[in-house]
């Protein structure tokens, strides 16, 4: 037996730290790491609702699985996409504008 | 209080600090080991939930992997160590971070909390098999295109990584591979490769060519 406002409040509070270093900070990878938290966040939803709501398709967890994968693919795409663009500018503050 | 909800409140305290720390400290290396703590204690809740199999699949990718990704990052762009505060942002877009922040969770609670908060459930027991039966059963068309999607990561990370950047291309390697090794800029039509490898086979090859 679980209280689900527990988990609940745990995905607000993810979703509203990940929205704050999304927006905070200047250095990419930190970004990135904001990015990451809301994911996350959306990761325990699926698998706290995929464990309290009984359905025949596991949608939560397996939708869970998924979503680990993309987040996967997305950090090697963005991790590309940073080192790119540290070669490019020498820095990857997003606050300064590209050279 | 229940048991679970003791366990939950226990180890959902710690990911909900570690995720504020993660975003709020000024060392860039501390975020991502913060980032490491938030998401192990993140794979505890989902073991508390009764999900092992997410809960052991989040350690190995986010934990295994993603974070290596990150502390990579970290360490190719040069991240400086100890404290660097000009990180983040100037103190007006941290409070407003800090506003949009508190309004996002604010915004979710008032959604959440009212629509589910009030239930008490008892999670499912972890049932790997029915999961695994309905993952390659129901979902099986999904599952493979996900692994067409990390086939396209892959390539799509591999062209980036190769792309000829802007500044590059007329010859002003804008980087600090240029003074580290002056025959490097002779090197004609290879497309430019990052400069490590550069840095790297330019002085082994002759070495090795000269003691054979």
């Amino acid at each position: 037996m679980i209280h689900l406002w527990l988990p609940l409040s745990l995905v607000c509070i993810l979703i509203g730290a990940g929205a704050y270093g999304v927006i905070a900070r200047r250095n990419a990878v930190l970004v990135l790491i904001g990015v990451e938290l809301i994911l996350n966040a959306a990761n325990l939803l699926f698998v706290t609702m995929g464990s309290v709501r009984g359905d025949q398709l596991r949608t939560g967890h397996v939708l869970a699985l998924f979503l680990i994968t993309i987040a996967a693919a997305e950090m090697g795409v963005a991790l590309a996409v940073i080192l790119a663009l540290f070669r490019d500018r020498g820095h990857i503050d997003l606050s300064e504008p590209g050279s | 209080m229940t048991t679970l909800d003791i366990l939950f409140g226990a180890v959902g305290l710690i990911t909900a600090a570690s995720a504020v720390l993660a975003v709020t400290t000024q060392q860039l290396v501390h975020a991502a080991l913060w980032l490491i703590v938030t998401l192990g204690t993140l794979a505890g809740c989902y073991l508390i939930l009764g999900a092992e199999l997410v809960a052991l699949v989040q350690l190995l990718i986010y934990v295994g992997a993603v974070v290596v990704l990150v502390l990579f990052a970290l360490m190719l762009t040069r991240a400086p160590i100890g404290r660097s505060p000009e990180q983040s942002s100037s103190a007006v877009q941290r409070a407003a971070a800090g506003v949009i922040g508190a309004g996002t969770t604010a915004l979710f609670a008032s959604v959440l909390l009212p629509a589910l908060g009030g239930e008490i459930r008892t999670p499912r027991a972890g049932d790997t098999q029915g999961i695994a039966t309905q993952l390659f059963g129901s979902w099986v068309w999904p599952f493979e295109l996900l692994s067409i999607l990390l086939l396209m990561a892959l390539i799509a990370a591999l062209a980036v990584s190769r792309m000829p950047t802007v500044s590059a291309a007329p010859g002003v390697s804008a980087q600090a591979a240029a003074p580290a090794a002056p025959p490097a800029p002779t090197v004609p039509a290879a497309p430019p490769v990052p400069s490590v490898s550069q840095v790297q086979t330019g002085p082994t090859v002759p070495a090795g060519g000269e003691s054979a």
